[in-house]
């Protein structure tokens, strides 16, 4: 099988006052190509900082990350930020949209990032497949939860990412609308053939995964 | 990969959402400020380079106090050049009772050879070119004559024993001096009236001049030829000659509003910083996101820096444009200073401008932006993720390095550089001080206060370093405004106040000794107070220890001008009242030690001059050699005449001079004062009043000019406290979110900021009326020999204005914030 994402012996360590502490030990697993997974475990069971590190948003102290054919780990900070443009896209729990943009200029602003001509367009399109075409004019403040989740999706496929990572999407939003964001996320994630991988405390969440990862402690405790 | 587009688009974006607001203001303020004074000094500095070529009227002028021999005429006409005679001197003219001193300027034809006259219809009207002088019994008065005369345009004036009939405003002439002008307003008359005023007797303070105009080869040779034969007092003058003086005193001048207007860029630049830090605060997050969405260090570093270089050129252009507007509101305040019309200002000044917005940008702004680039993308997972902390010192030197290069750039001078950067280092030190000092002064009042002032005094001790800089800004403001607008004013109460009751109010000089008798006579007469009559001899001084002054070099404009001009020497019995020996003897009636001489103090310092010395001077063509037997120190305020050289008895008593006194008239005696003058024509008659009030008026208009320039310190000091509010603007929406749910009332929350904001106010005025009040002590003892007391006004109007302005400026900056309803900010804080 085609696989889009691995690590292999992956740690992290970071110094506290009272001596070194491992958020994670030893992690090791293989995302292949149109998987869904999803990312369990306790709060401080090390998911965010997994998520951190598959995504080369920080740097392992121990082990290695291949992204869309990239070794993470021999990257730069740079070269790890061209990675994330050409392959990765993010939705976080709390929706991180610019307030001072509008709903449009958010979907451009990765398309922006990356220099494309079309942006205007593409992010209209993507916007309008998540049912916010009427909105597009509005900025952050003047929409709902759901609806700014909504326009955080269309940025996160606007620029048809191979792997897309979400961090508790749904945490912040009420069950009802939440269902209908996982909808979202699952059909566009099917549509468009991306990877996603899923951190999430919600267990229905997961059973429509492909696969769950456990977290405990730091280690992976089920494959 | 950051695109021009893309980095106006989001500076856009900022500034609608009034994210750079502050920052913008605050470098407008910056901006504005040094390019009013920058366009203001480049007009003077181009109107005297301008009038360079004309400030002689001639291309080459011929001055002597004395008679100028015909043959320089007839000589000059036979190489081809033109020639105009004039003459001037200081009088006195009358218009019924009233009097004014004029600089009476009397010309003959020809005259301007270079540059024209202007004349107009109307006092302060329109003025033209002409090419014609006032015709025999005809005047043209200065539109100050005219107004301080309280007279039309063809009335008639008494100068001397002659009356003449104004028939023209005279508007401007081209030696006449650029940039800061001198006192006195003229009357020019026709040199065929001089005879018949009567006014030139032999010591009569007049000054005489021939003009030569022609093609530069034969002027440089006539020049060459006058060079080698004029007489002993004739003063040669070439174009080249005639303007660093006038120069330099304009530059000093604008040097000085430049130094002033800095004061307001620096605090425009505190607010920078201030205004920065926020952005970058506020920004981590968004760069967070755009690295995790794929923006590189080198793409934020680019846009950061694009950013700023699009910041600088907006306000640039809009700062600039207000320092032109600005700067035009500065010649109006000094117009009756600078007596020309002032040509546009010089391109190069357009410069000031971006210099000042990028050394501050890169000075204040660029390292707190700076670490935008070194934010960590896992932010965006983990909020508490900063970037590593600004290393301060790093932070300090390029400010510090930014302040400097801008202090040269404007003085370039590095001496004066050191010694005003030290200036202004020690006086924030000190504020800073003094303003820490009275944060800390206001916890001790927290208990003794409602809930309001309570919350409003807290907020000021834990933003204690804000708190500090915002009270410097402020004070330093109020208090230059409150030096020039009432401690001046107080210091010159002050001195007025010590003179005595009595003391002569009009000088008379040009007395001349046959008359001496005369005119006591008439002072008894006319019940006038019994008045001394001292001699006084014109000489110029040629040699010290018999080495001739030209091959003597004197320290200093000042001594230069000691050398160069004639002197006033009189001979004494007795020393004066007025007058404390610092050194040597005075001598003694009857014995014969020689030829003595009393030197006063500044002028032997200045000229280098000690005990045992001999000065030799040129008297009416003969030399008198004197050797210093003492040095004294003169109160010149008793308005008595005195004398930087006082001569021993037997030197000059044979010499003849003219006589000099002043008096006390009341003004019921006023009218003998123009009896005065038509029975003794030659008598020249000086208004001490009227003298100081112009003195004064000179330095009520620089005073305001200062005051203006402060103004935009006042500016600077708003911008602080802008940027002090914006960068508490979400601890305050909590804080206040939080009071509200805990029960308080929004009309309680608003008097807490209320409070705060009045007590920075009430800190900063205070600081500025001590420091004011410090600073009017100190130049009461130590430069006027006053005695100083304080002005209850300075504290009134300092603490209730700073209340005000900080108090209602800080309220209604804070204002939107407690206004919100705290359930939305409470959701927004989550």
């Amino acid at each position: 099988m085609d696989t889009v994402l691995e690590a292999a012996g992956l740690g992290k360590q970071v110094s506290s006052p009272e001596g070194t502490l491992a958020i994670l030990s030893d992690v090791s697993l293989a995302i292949s190509r149109g998987e869904t997974v999803a990312v369990m475990g306790a709060s401080g069971a090390g998911k965010s900082t997994l998520l951190a590190l598959l995504a080369g948003l920080d740097e392992p102290t121990s082990g290695r990350v291949h992204l869309a054919g990239s070794d993470l780990t021999a990257l730069d900070e740079d070269g790890r930020a061209a990675v994330r443009a050409r392959h990765v896209g993010f939705v976080f729990q709390s929706f991180h949209l610019v307030p001072s943009l509008t709903a449009l200029e958010n979907v451009m602003l990765p398309l922006e990032l990356a220099g494309r001509r079309d942006a205007r367009a593409a992010a209209l399109e993507v916007l309008g497949r998540v049912g916010l075409a009427g909105r597009v004019g509005h900025y952050p403040r003047q929409l709902s939860g759901g609806e700014q989740q909504r326009v955080a999706i269309a940025r996160a496929f606007v620029t048809r990412p191979a792997v897309l990572f979400a961090d508790e999407p749904t945490g912040n939003l009420d069950a009802a609308t939440g269902e209908r964001i996982m909808e979202l996320l699952f059909g566009l994630n099917a549509e468009t053939g991306a990877t996603l991988v899923l951190v999430t405390h919600d267990q229905a969440l997961a059973a429509r995964c492909g696969r769950v990862i456990r977290l405990d402690a730091g280690r992976v405790v089920e494959p | 990969m950051a695109s021009l587009p893309f980095v106006l688009r989001s500076l856009l974006r900022d500034l609608k959402s009034g994210e750079l607001a502050v920052l913008l203001l605050a470098l407008l303020v910056a901006v504005a400020s040094l390019t009013a004074v920058g366009f203001f000094t480049s007009r003077v500095g181009r109107a005297v380079t301008q009038q360079a070529g004309e400030v002689l009227a001639a291309d080459l002028r011929l001055e002597s106090p004395r008679p100028i021999a015909e043959t320089y005429d007839v000589e000059a006409a036979s190489r081809g050049l033109e020639v105009a005679r004039i003459l001037s001197m200081p009088s006195v003219v009358f218009h019924g009772e009233d009097s004014s001193l004029v600089a009476l300027r009397a010309v003959g034809k020809g005259y301007p050879l270079r540059g024209r006259l202007k004349i107009a219809d109307e006092p302060f009207g329109a003025a033209r070119p002409t090419d014609a002088i006032p015709a025999p019994g005809e005047a043209w008065a200065d539109s100050r004559l005219l107004a301080r005369l309280g007279v039309p345009v063809g009335a008639s004036l008494s100068v001397g024993a002659h009356t003449v009939k104004v028939t023209q405003v005279l508007d401007y002439r081209p030696d006449q001096g650029a940039g800061f002008g001198d006192l006195s307003a003229t009357l020019m008359i026709n040199l065929a009236d001089v005879p018949a005023t009567e006014l030139i007797q032999p010591g009569s303070r007049v000054s005489r001049a021939v003009l030569f105009a022609g093609a530069p080869a034969d002027v440089a040779a006539f020049r060459e030829q006058l060079k080698a034969t004029r007489q002993p007092g004739e003063r040669l003058q070439a174009i080249e000659d005639a303007s660093p003086q006038i120069r330099a005193s304009s530059e000093r001048a604008g040097r000085f509003l430049s130094l002033a207007s800095l004061v307001s860029v620096l605090l425009s630049a505190v607010a920078v910083a201030m205004a920065a830090r926020r952005y970058a605060t506020r920004h981590l997050d968004n760069v967070a996101l755009m690295k995790c969405m794929g923006a590189s260090q080198g793409f934020v570093l680019r846009q950061t820096v694009l950013q700023l270089v699009v910041i600088a050129v907006l306000v640039t252009l809009a700062g600039t444009a207000l320092g032109y507007l600005a700067q035009a509101g500065l010649a109006w305040l000094l117009r009756d200073l600078i007596r020309s019309d002032l040509p546009p200002p010089g391109v190069a000044t357009a410069w000031l401008g971006l210099v000042t917005s990028v050394t501050i940008l890169v000075g204040f702004a660029l390292p707190p932006l700076l670490q935008l680039k070194r934010v960590p993308p896992a932010r965006v997972l983990r909020r508490n993720l900063e970037p590593p902390p600004l290393r301060y010192a790093a932070v300090y030197v390029f400010a510090i390095g930014a302040v400097l290069a801008l202090l040269y750039w404007l003085v370039r001078d590095p001496r004066l550089v050191t010694v005003v950067a030290g200036g202004i280092g020690a006086t924030f030190v000190a504020l800073a001080l003094a303003g820490w000092l009275l944060v800390k002064g206001l916890a001790p009042l927290r208990r003794g206060v409602g809930v309001a002032w309570r919350y409003g005094l807290a907020n000021i001790a834990r933003r204690g370093r804000d708190s500090v800089v915002q009270i410097v800004a402020f004070g330093l403001g109020l208090m230059v405004l409150l030096l020039l607008a009432l401690v001046r004013d107080d210091l010159l109460r002050e001195w007025r106040a010590s003179l005595p009751e009595d003391a002569p109010n009009y000088f008379m000089i040009n007395i001349r000794p046959d008359e001496g008798d005369a005119v006591r006579a008439f002072f008894h007469e006319r019940g006038l107070p019994p008045t001394e009559l001292v001699p006084l001899v014109r000489a110029r001084l040629t040699a010290i220890n018999d080495v001739p002054v030209d091959r003597i070099r004197f320290e200093g404009d000042r001594a230069q001008g000691f050398v160069e001009r004639e002197a006033n020497l009189t001979w004494a019995r007795t020393l004066r009242d007025d007058n404390r020996l610092l050194a040597g003897q005075w001598w003694v009636d009857g014995d014969d030690g020689g030829a003595r001489v009393s030197v006063e103090k500044e002028y032997a310092e200045r000229l280098g001059l000690k005990l045992g010395d001999t000065v030799t001077y040129d008297v009416a063509g003969e030399p008198v050699t004197a050797t210093i037997t003492s040095l004294r120190e003169v109160r010149w305020d008793s308005f008595q005449p005195n004398f930087f050289m006082v001569f021993s008895p037997g030197v000059l008593d044979d010499v003849t001079g003219t006589l000099i006194t002043s008096v006390h008239v009341n003004p019921g005696q006023r009218p003998a004062l123009v009896d005065l003058v038509r029975q003794f024509p030659e008598v020249t008659i000086i208004d001490i009043d009227a003298l100081l009030s112009q003195v004064r008026d000179v330095m009520d208009k620089a005073a305001l000019a200062v005051q203006y320039v402060f103004l935009f310190t006042l500016a600077a000091g708003l911008m602080v406290l802008l940027a002090a509010v914006q960068a508490t603007r979400d601890e305050r929406r909590y804080e206040s979110a939080m009071l509200r749910t805990l029960g308080a009332s929004r009309r309680v929350v608003f008097q807490g900021v209320a409070a705060e904001f009045t007590a920075l106010g009430l800190l900063s005025g205070l600081l500025a009326a001590a420091g004011a009040t410090v600073a009017g002590y100190f130049l009461a003892r130590e430069v006027f020999n006053l005695e100083y007391s304080p002005d209850p006004w300075v504290w009134v109007i300092g603490i209730v204005g700073g209340a005000l302005l900080v108090g209602v400026a800080g309220v209604l900056a804070a204002r939107s914030v407690v206004t919100q309803p705290p359930a939305a900010t409470l959701r927004q804080a989550q």
